[in-house]
């Protein structure tokens, strides 16, 4: 570690990993939900177990990226931060904001919270990831607000890298975009419409410049491979990402009220989506491969390139899989899309902030740059399982996904929604043992950073460039 | 990447491309807003069409349900449900006869004690939802 306010990233990055913890758990009760039905209700109707667990992730990824933001703009502007203070003083705000959130939606019906937040002032609640009180909601914009203030000047007053604009951008992104989250009309097409401003622009859109600038400062660091041979690459990927993302939001317009013609921008746009998404897999395993140094921290290369290759999956093949209007037609709102965007955000996502966190924790806890042996061992363990369990969720949804598509809306006598769902109950039953794999995987994840804590580190004799 | 292909193109072709496809977008869009009078059912929003939404809203129906579409996956698609349910009052009557307590082993939607006045109003909300003009999605009356 090089600058002193790197360590407040180590906060954020706890905070991350105890709140996937949660996330996980309530995956798992979600899908023993779907399978016996009257699993913990009425205490906790999957209405809200599912908000819990979708809410989790969009908090903890963010703490995620702000966490990998703390750590490497100072490094990337070769400056201190311009206020370490303000970003602990935020985490707390978040943190507690988050939890409050979270209780909320644990201890009081939806209906309820929505009186006690006032809601009828300015209604933003109620839809799909952006259920949090509008109060929350406004938090969240204020934290945001100092994280850029913080992150910008000390970007702006520092090295001005590419890694460090491009992750600027996609920051200010995210805020500008989160600001759409405000906008509720009566008119359910004009809501819609605006509400995948906040997500796909999101997921599809500026989150994949903060994807991409982490994934290359981390490549940076660890191949020692020359810095404008990875910011070039960093701008081809990104400059795809916005040029087929930006339009493939048409995916979302075929079937809400929005004109026909975005049947064909969406589907020729979209279909382009897993291009950067493929550039990324050749970009990170060139990059590795051409490195010139071995960086003895093994597990982070292994969370870089697992990223890379998870990614280009799930979002890009599986979201190929059923972007098409034609196809769509018949899979939209099915176990389809369940299967894309676990696999999508895990790979992209999760998996990134992971990578973050393998590569800097070392150095936040006083090492030099990498773990003992054992905890690497055990962590590149942790990887292989919850990688192979998602692959495998994702498989399952998949396999459930085409007999509900067939059953329900392709055969010629199409069957009642309840009625599929019983038939394709053994692919849930599956999909519920592979999850609680992954609950196994992670916190295989979580002893990584106790074992081998007094072992000496890996340390690597240097190759020939 | 080949020396020919400098970090300056690629730069451009970032801010270039993406400025360009969101001027494109933007334009889409008001494209779209002009023609959305046509196809989404505005002129049947009425004041309990809006206080059926911000029940819908309210009560969290997208943790289960889809709507056009979107939502969740774990009970069955409203857009049509008007249609399905078979008009107003068969979908007051579904959502007053859902047990408190759930039903064992099985998936059930929980028992809201709307108003009258309420049922009726996401009663109307949907109706207006399943008059949107949706290019003929979802395939068929079973959402």
């Amino acid at each position: 570690m090089q600058y002193k306010s790197q360590a407040v990233a180590k906060l954020y990055f706890i905070a991350a990993i105890g709140l996937f913890v949660g996330q996980i758990l309530f995956g798992v009760i979600l899908g023993l939900q779907y399978v016996i039905g009257d699993f913990l209700f009425p205490e906790i109707p999957f209405n809200v177990a599912r908000m819990v667990h979708t809410n989790l992730l969009i908090v903890w990824l963010l703490f995620g990226f702000m966490g990998a933001a703390y750590y490497l703009v100072p490094e990337e502007a070769e400056r201190e931060l311009v206020s370490p203070g303000l970003a602990v003083l935020m985490f707390w705000v978040f943190l507690i904001a988050g939890a409050l959130t979270i209780l909320g939606y644990l201890l009081v019906p939806y209906s309820g919270l929505a009186q006690m937040t006032g809601n009828d002032l300015l209604p933003t609640m109620g839809r799909e990831f952006l259920e949090q009180p509008t109060i929350t909601k406004i938090g969240i914009v204020v934290v945001a607000l100092a994280f850029l203030y913080n992150i910008g000047m000390t970007i702006l007053s520092g090295r001005k890298t590419v890694v460090n604009l491009v992750l600027l951008i996609g920051l200010v992104g995210l805020a500008v975009f989160f600001l759409f989250s405000f906008y509720n009309p009566d008119n359910l097409v004009k809501d819609k419409y605006y509400w995948w401003w906040v997500v796909h622009l999101w997921v599809e859109g500026v989150w994949e410049l903060i994807l991409g600038s982490i994934l290359a400062f981390v490549l940076i660091k660890t191949t020692g491979v020359d810095r404008e041979v990875i910011e070039k690459w960093l701008y081809v990927i990104i400059a795809m990402t916005l040029i087929t993302g930006i339009i493939g939001t048409g995916h979302h317009y075929y079937w809400i009220g929005t004109p026909d013609y975005w049947q064909w921008w969406g589907s020729v746009f979209s279909a382009m989506e897993p291009i950067p998404f493929f550039m990324m897999t050749v970009f990170a395993f060139n990059m590795v491969n051409r490195r010139r140094r071995n960086h003895p921290n093994k597990a982070a290369v292994l969370w870089a390139l697992g990223t890379a290759v998870m990614a280009f999956l799930g979002a890009g093949v599986w979201g190929f899989l059923h972007t098409l209007a034609p196809v769509n037609y018949y899979t939209h709102g099915t176990q389809i899309t369940a299967a894309h965007g676990h696999m999508a955000f895990y790979g992209a996502y999760v998996m990134i902030v992971l990578t973050m966190i393998s590569y800097a924790m070392p150095m936040l806890r006083g090492r030099k740059a990498a773990s003992s042996n054992r905890s690497q061992v055990l962590e590149m363990w942790s990887f292989w399982l919850m990688t192979v369990s998602m692959v495998f969720i994702t498989l399952f949804l998949t396999g459930a996904g085409i007999l509900q598509t067939y059953l329900q809306r392709y055969s010629d006598t199409p069957l009642p929604f309840m009625v599929v769902q019983e038939k394709i109950e053994l692919f849930y039953w599956m999909r519920e043992v592979a999850g609680v794999v992954f609950l196994i995987g992670l916190l295989v994840y979580i002893a990584s950073f106790f074992v081998g804590t007094k072992e000496p580190e890996v340390v690597l004799e240097q190759t020939d460039a | 990447m080949s020396q020919a292909f400098t970090k300056a193109m690629a730069r451009n072709i970032f801010y270039g491309g993406s400025v360009f496809f969101f001027l494109l977008f933007l334009a889409l869009t008001f494209d779209s807003e002009a023609t959305f009078p046509e196809r989404d059912n505005r002129q049947n929003i009425t004041e309990s069409v809006a206080m059926g939404k911000r029940l819908w809203e309210e009560n969290n129906c997208i943790g289960c349900h889809t709507l056009l579409g979107e939502g969740a996956y774990f009970a069955p698609e409203l857009g049509n449900a008007y249609k399905r349910l078979g008009g107003r009052e068969g979908i007051m009557a579904f959502i007053m006869s859902r047990p408190k307590d759930g039903v064992p082993g099985r998936r059930s939607m929980p028992q809201f004690n709307f108003t009258q006045e309420e049922l009726e109003a996401l009663a109307d909300f949907l109706k207006y939802v399943s008059e949107i003009n949706t290019a003929d999605w979802p395939p068929n009356i079973q959402g």
